[in-house]
């Protein structure tokens, strides 16, 4: 945003690379097809086998392609798996975490980046240091202290610590962006007689858009995978999260042998809503990945 | 002097400013973190099992571990994990990287094909290996028996679960291959050029130049995927359950269950201190060997 890059392109190297193509990229193709098709097997597997009957299941070799396709499973399934319960649970922790980290991250992240206050460099040490905490450390006391406050059962562990700062790494994230906006912007609206909280609103929020979708998507992943959050405070099945509700019927119907192709279709569904997210976001989900990935 | 007390109140007006807006965090910080750090280290010297009250044991906790062979297994199977599965995950992940990093068509569904397993769920990964790994039935089975071998008992043999988690675990290697691939397009082409102007081929290019530019993206994976692969959970209690044999007993599962299964809530505030100390410790030596390896200041 503030830096102006100026690389003037060779003409001749891009003549070069199209002039590369085909041919000598058969090999390259090949490699990179079968590999491809490794990760995506398991996937495919799943559907397959999500689209077999009991019996059907159980034929060896397996059939690759279910003769015939069976959607019993996906018919049966809304019986013993609640699905949409699940599905709302999981989405109202979600956005209640996602909003949690969006209202909460990028105002200690001001602070961090444009604000002088007394402590500030200690306390940035002490953000630092508690990236590296693992959070088994505070696991039990975190679940005793919810135990007194009697939120054991409820949404409230997994959603409100997100609204106190919504985690170390995002606030890092969004003061690292902070910092590369330049003084001027802001001291040229201190002088038209703008205050802080509208500097922040007016100016800061809407130039950390690109970094705050980074963190929308980081956060809406990690919400919707928790496990062992949902294993832990959540009792009754009305309250389940898709992973943990998943989970539990895994266990459910490993007891009860035979039912293999309802189990993968349960999976399958419970798969679905993140890889639609996946291909909606997909551009800010890559770009998010890379801008985190590469550099602390 | 009055141009000085206006800059006090401007400056003392933007503290204020300041501490509002951190406020949150540091409430959080408060309550969330620092209380239960202090909380959790007091309780790694104590025997509570909530039920009845807390009872100092001083350092019991912390010498019952060095006798425990559940200990010491739950710490070898997750380094085992961990050195098998955190370099080959980025050595997959570069290699098909390094595939993709062409003007080649159709990269865009390449690169989404690698990466869409590692955003499944880890619960819908798992219980879909589980399936994958069965003994009779699985996918995997069957094709070993195709070339007329024999299958091991996937899961079932306390060797070779440990390594099958692992094989599970490289399935996720496509999101290090964003990363990778990021890296290696940063990377000038005038680099590459002159290397070739110089008679170098594919593999001295490789060598000399791609390595060693994209050694801080590796090394800031290394670090990330062993502090990760180091809290390794989910995928053992709902596949293996920790065994056979404990032979996938991995050392936050051992935790949890000492936590949440025997209540042991001192003792596994005690293994969580420990898993810190051994977490910062392998990020320090990380770091002390970094310097061997990593290039930096080169692009």
């Amino acid at each position: 945003m503030s830096q102006i890059k100026t690389q003037p392109r060779l003409i001749v190297e891009k003549i070069n690379t199209t002039n590369k193509l085909s041919v000598r990229s058969v090999p390259r193709h090949i490699i990179l097809i079968v590999f491809s098709f490794l990760f995506v097997f398991p996937l495919l597997w799943l559907v397959s086998t999500s689209l077999k009957t009991d019996l059907q299941v159980f034929i060896v070799p397996p059939e690759l392609i279910p003769k015939p396709f069976v959607w019993k499973n996906y018919l049966d399934l809304w019986t013993y798996f609640p699905y949409f319960q699940f599905l709302k649970n999981t989405v109202l922790v979600v956005v209640l975490s996602v909003a949690g980290v969006l209202v909460t991250a990028p105002i200690a992240a001001y602070a961090f980046a444009r604000l002088r206050w007394p402590g500030r460099d200690f306390f940035f040490l002490i953000l630092l240091g508690t990236m590296m905490l693992p959070s088994q450390v505070t696991l039990i006391p975190l679940y005793l202290l919810f135990s007194k406050m009697g939120w054991i059962n409820t949404f409230m562990p997994l959603w409100v610590p997100n609204w106190f700062g919504g985690g170390a790494f995002f606030i890092f994230l969004i003061r690292q962006f902070l910092m590369s906006i330049p003084k001027d912007l802001e001291e040229s609206a201190f002088i038209d007689g703008a205050g802080y909280t509208r500097i922040y609103t007016n100016i800061m929020l809407p130039l950390i858009h690109p970094v705050l979708t980074t963190v929308a998507i980081f956060q809406f992943m990690g919400s919707w995978n928790d496990f062992i959050g949902p294993l832990i405070y959540l009792n009754d099945q009305s309250k389940f999260t898709l992973s943990l509700g998943l989970r539990i019927f895994q266990q459910q119907s490993s007891q009860s042998q035979g039912e293999i192709g309802m189990m993968m279709a349960a999976t399958a569904i419970t798969v679905v809503p993140v890889i639609i997210f996946f291909f909606l976001a997909q551009r800010k989900f890559i770009e998010g990945v890379v801008l985190t990935g590469l550099k602390a | 002097m009055a141009q000085s007390h206006k800059k006090y109140r401007l400056a003392r007006r933007e503290a204020i400013v300041g501490y509002c807006f951190a406020s949150p965090w540091l409430i959080g910080l408060i309550v969330f973190v620092l209380f239960p750090v202090i909380a959790s280290l007091k309780y790694s010297f104590m025997d509570y099992d909530i039920l009845q009250p807390a009872r100092w044991v001083g350092f019991a906790n912390y010498k019952e571990l060095f006798h425990d062979n559940l200990f010491w297994r739950s710490l070898y199977n997750t380094l085992y994990f961990v050195v098998f599965s955190v370099p080959l995950s980025i050595i997959l992940g570069l290699a098909i990287a390094l595939l993709l990093n062409t003007e080649i068509n159709g990269i865009a569904i390449y690169r989404t094909l690698y990466y869409i397993p590692s955003i499944v769920p880890v619960v819908a990964s798992s219980i879909l290996w589980a399936w994958i790994f069965d003994p009779n039935f699985g996918i995997l089975t069957n094709f070993v028996h195709l070339f007329n071998l024999p299958a091991p008992g996937w899961l079932s043999d306390p060797f070779w679960a440990k390594n099958s988690l692992i094989l599970m675990s490289l399935w996720g290697a496509g999101s290090g291959m964003i990363i990778y691939l990021a890296g290696l397009k940063n990377i000038p082409k005038s680099y590459y050029e002159a290397a070739e102007i110089d008679g170098s081929g594919t593999i001295g290019k490789f060598f000399n130049i791609t390595l060693p530019l994209i050694t801080p993206t590796l090394f800031f994976q290394l670090i990330i995927g062993m502090i990760g692969s180091f809290q390794v959970f989910t995928q053992s209690y709902i596949i293996t359950g920790g065994g056979p044999n404990d032979s996938t007993l991995f050392y936050v599962l051992y935790l949890y269950n000492n936590a949440f299964r025997f209540w042991k809530m001192g003792y596994a505030s005690a293994l969580a201190w420990v898993l810190f100390v051994i977490i910062m410790l392998l990020t320090w030596i990380n770091l002390k060997l970094a310097k061997r390896w990593v290039t930096y200041d080169q692009m």
